[in-house]
């Protein structure tokens, strides 16, 4: 019993650092990409420059940490949880991305817009909660 | 028509490296220890299977292609956009691999159409 309570802590735990780490990740992407000027991405010299400031700006690699934070979290909660329960579970990382967006970049956020998000977020729950396996059935 | 391009590959380039790299490691064989060094020679390993670096190397234009419309769109409409990467992977595995989609996937898959045409037309 105890062992059991222990691992749904830490799948609970592990969850919870996807649905923050995933957003919060493409948040800061978008804030470091935001902070360049991409208007001179046409010419080659111009494109040379984007990508050195895309690879010297430290939020979008605060940006890469925290995806990359969020891809060790989900391999290791596939290692002991089913993939049905985790994706689902992840469906609301969605929602978290539009938060994130108005609290810490400031974005506006349509109440139709919200909407959407709400349904994809359904959607994803869905999706995920179906059998995961349908080919080569013995 | 750019912006069209750049989602477009984040989406179909996104999930065709994702069932690429997932055919290079049915192909390698269940990974059954998990001891530092032997990851690290699966790793290895990996890097000689043709279907990982196709892989990679389509996953990595997905996430530059992620970047560069994320310098000229908002994140809350960019992320949710790239949930369409679930229709994407039903209809690959279906045509691709031949998996059955029921019908309470196709449901979900339904909804995420709507969400998506709902955050397109809540553009403010």
């Amino acid at each position: 019993m105890d062992s059991h309570h222990r691992l749904h802590f830490k799948t609970f735990v592990m969850i919870l650092i996807m649905i923050i780490a995933g957003p919060l990740g493409n948040v800061l992407l978008g804030k470091g990409m935001q902070s360049i000027d991409t208007t001179s991405i046409r010419s080659a010299s111009g494109l040379l420059h984007v990508i050195g400031r895309v690879f010297t700006t430290s939020s979008i690699w605060l940006g890469v940490a925290s995806l990359l934070t969020f891809f060790v979290a989900n391999i290791l909660v596939l290692s002991w949880a089913d993939y049905s329960f985790v994706q689902p579970a992840s469906s609301m990382a969605y929602g978290v991305v539009a938060l994130f967006s108005v609290f810490l970049l400031g974005e506006a956020v349509s109440p139709l817009r919200w909407v959407g998000i709400a349904i994809i977020c359904l959607g994803v729950f869905i999706v995920g909660r179906t059998h995961p396996h349908t080919t080569g059935r013995h | 028509m750019f912006k069209f391009i750049y989602f477009f590959m984040i989406v179909v380039a996104g999930t065709a490296g994702e069932l690429c790299v997932s055919r290079a490691m049915k192909q390698m064989g269940e990974v059954k220890d998990f001891r530092p060094a032997a990851i690290v020679k699966v790793i290895l390993r990996a890097l000689g299977v043709k279907w990982m670096w196709i892989g990679v190397g389509m996953m990595t234009l997905a996430f530059f292609s992620l970047l560069a419309v994320l310098s000229f769109e908002k994140v809350s409409f960019v992320v949710p956009v790239t949930a369409l990467s679930y229709v994407a992977g039903a209809l690959g595995g279906k045509f691709f691999l031949g998996e059955k989609i029921s019908m309470h996937r196709w449901t979900g898959i339904a909804l995420v159409c709507i969400g998506v045409t709902l955050v397109f037309l809540g553009k403010g």
